[in-house]
């Protein structure tokens, strides 16, 4: 049954301005979704109802008393790998049971400043290490649209959430496509900003180079105000871009008549592209054009390397950025004996997951004397040539648009056994992540099956505002983002 | 690019990670597999490209030398499996 819990954050705003609605009253329809559906689904590891409750009554009060702020009283939900002052932050790993961070991440202080109501936390892959959330130390997610599908990872807890109604909206991390994938898998619009849009401050990291904070919603203009609200330069994110924030949400329905389209013939010969994929991208383009965009196909040459550079690299950057966890400052500590060598290895040993282990002693190994050269400086050199790729096609097109993943969601358990198997999946979604350029997925049509499948749009580096207003042409054409799962 | 028994425990010890047979076993055969995939790269012309460290523009980001706002020092050990007098608590270095 479609309650407050369904709208989108534009609409609950409307309501709540007009005063039809109370915060309150979204809150609890929103907890009631998540009273009916978690157990079925499992987005959450840690649901502060309580708190929930709180901000929201807070939110109506500063809203009677005239207060204006672009999320006053809308409840979100937060990827467990952002700093939450107080909340439980984990990672989804057992090695950080228990930890609460004493800070916000800037993100979150973002939210908290425009009014936001935060929900909770929700599950992820170990680290944001996956494509499924099977690996999280916490137990796995279901798919809304079909629990014994996956609904894809790494950020599988929040488009789950956000997908059934147990979040108006969320916030995910992308390092190689864990907002985008999980997005498509989940039949709603996942955005990954240009890098160094949104800071990174209290975002615990797995790949600095690549991961980005980004909003998952239900329809594209929720994703240009939650990126309004999260994006902007911040002093303790040196990696975070000074350019100004435009308002996002302006402007989106100017069309796309006279858009130069590109579709990356890369991203759709031999990539084991499912019929019900291809299907629906055709239709899509034909809509694309229909609205009046120029379609202009061309190459992306080193597409197929994609996945091989992103494993060396972000394996590389993982194993250092994960030194930190040893048992000394947060977290859990092993030591069943001996020193203090022998407790960091017992700690890690059994506090880290398998796929988080096994990433680690890739990267490690990449990074060893001996293999620098051959490993990680090769593929650091192929990812230049892949941004090279993308500058030369943004020479000719203003916005390039292919599939969001080769395929719906997968059945949980089907790759797990077979790690390269699982990293495939990501074939279309990490080049755009290692040319650091903006990029989302948008509903675009669903299989045979009844699983969603993504568009993907991708635009030159902070050119957010024109990849958002073709994402949102061609939403409102389709309105295939109007569907949502019925728990069965 | 097989992987031998030997390099696997190497690589575990640089990673501080404790591992028993069974798993040395997996990963011996799982790494060699990636590894080998990874091989592709070895076929792309790199010869005067240079390595991408960073993707956007790389320019220095510079604050004023002022103290500003610093974490709670009570709530940030609190997080510590041991901590005593303001410290954290390790174990001894040597047996």
């Amino acid at each position: 049954m479609s309650t407050l819990a369904d709208l989108t954050i534009h609409e609950a705003l409307d309501l709540l301005d007009s005063r039809e609605i109370s915060a309150f009253e979204l809150t609890q329809a929103v907890l009631s979704r998540v009273a009916a559906t978690e157990d079925r689904v499992h987005a959450y590891l840690n649901l502060d109802a309580e708190g929930a409750l709180a901000q929201a009554a807070k939110a109506d009060k500063e809203r009677l008393s005239g207060l204006q702020a672009a999320l006053l009283g809308i409840p979100i939900a937060v990827k467990d790998n952002i700093s939450t002052q107080g909340i439980e932050t984990t990672c989804g790993s057992k090695i950080l049971k228990g930890y609460i961070p004493p800070f916000d991440a800037t993100a979150i202080k973002h939210l908290k400043d425009a009014g936001a109501v935060i929900l909770g936390k929700t599950n992820q892959d170990e680290f944001a290490m996956g494509s499924s959330t099977e690996n999280s130390g916490y137990g796995v997610t279901h798919n809304p649209w079909n629990l014994d599908r996956v609904p894809g990872g790494s950020s599988g807890g929040s488009a789950a959430a956000v997908s059934v109604g147990e979040a108006l909206g969320a916030l995910g991390t992308d390092t190689g496509g864990s907002v985008r994938q999980p997005a498509a898998f989940c039949g709603i619009v996942g955005l990954r900003p240009s890098y160094g849009r949104i800071s990174r401050y209290g975002l615990i990291a797995f790949a600095s180079s690549l991961d980005q904070i980004g909003p998952l919603t239900r329809d594209v203009e929720d994703a240009a105000l939650l990126l309004s609200v999260l994006a902007g330069a911040d002093p303790r994110d040196s990696t975070c871009r000074p350019n100004p924030v435009p308002t996002y949400t302006e402007g989106l329905d100017t069309g796309i008549k006279g858009l130069r389209i590109g579709i990356p013939t890369d991203y759709l010969a031999g990539q084991g592209i499912q019929p019900a994929v291809a299907k629906a991208l055709k239709e899509a383009l034909a809509c694309l054009e229909e609205a009046g965009a120029e379609l202009v196909e061309l190459r992306l040459p080193h597409t197929q390397y994609g996945i091989a550079t992103y494993y060396l690299i972000a394996t590389a950057e993982a194993s250092t950025n994960l030194a930190r966890f040893d048992g000394v400052r947060y977290g859990i500590r092993i030591a069943e004996e001996g020193t203090l060598e022998q407790m960091y290895a017992q700690t890690r040993g059994q506090g880290l997951g398998e796929e988080v282990k096994r990433r680690i002693m890739l990267g490690t190994y990449t990074l060893s004397a001996g293999y620098y050269d051959a490993y990680y400086i090769k593929a650091q050199k192929v990812r230049t040539l892949i941004k090279q790729d993308f500058d030369q096609a943004f020479e000719q097109v203003d916005i390039l648009v292919g599939p969001t993943t080769p395929t719906t969601a997968f059945k949980l358990g089907e790759h797990i056994t077979d790690p390269l198997q699982m990293y495939l999946e990501d074939i279309f979604t990490i080049p755009p992540a290692l040319a650091g350029i903006p990029c989302m997925s948008v509903p675009c049509g669903f299989d045979a099956e009844g699983l969603p499948v993504g568009l993907q749009f991708m635009a030159p580096p902070m050119e957010e505002a024109q990849l958002l207003k073709a994402a949102y042409a061609y939403e409102k054409m389709t309105r295939w983002n109007k569907r949502r799962p019925v728990l069965c | 690019m097989a992987l031998s028994r030997d390099e696997v425990e190497y690589i575990a010890k640089l990673a501080r990670l404790a591992l028993d047979d069974a798993a040395l076993m997996c990963y011996q055969e799982q790494l060699s597999k990636i590894l080998d995939y990874a091989t592709s790269l070895q076929t792309v012309a790199t010869e005067d490209i240079s390595p991408a460290a960073i993707i956007h523009p790389l320019h220095n980001v510079l604050r004023d030398d002022v103290p500003t706002e610093t974490l709670e020092r009570d709530a940030t050990l609190k997080n510590s499996p041991v901590s005593q007098n303001s410290c954290f608590v390790v174990p001894s270095l040597r047996p």
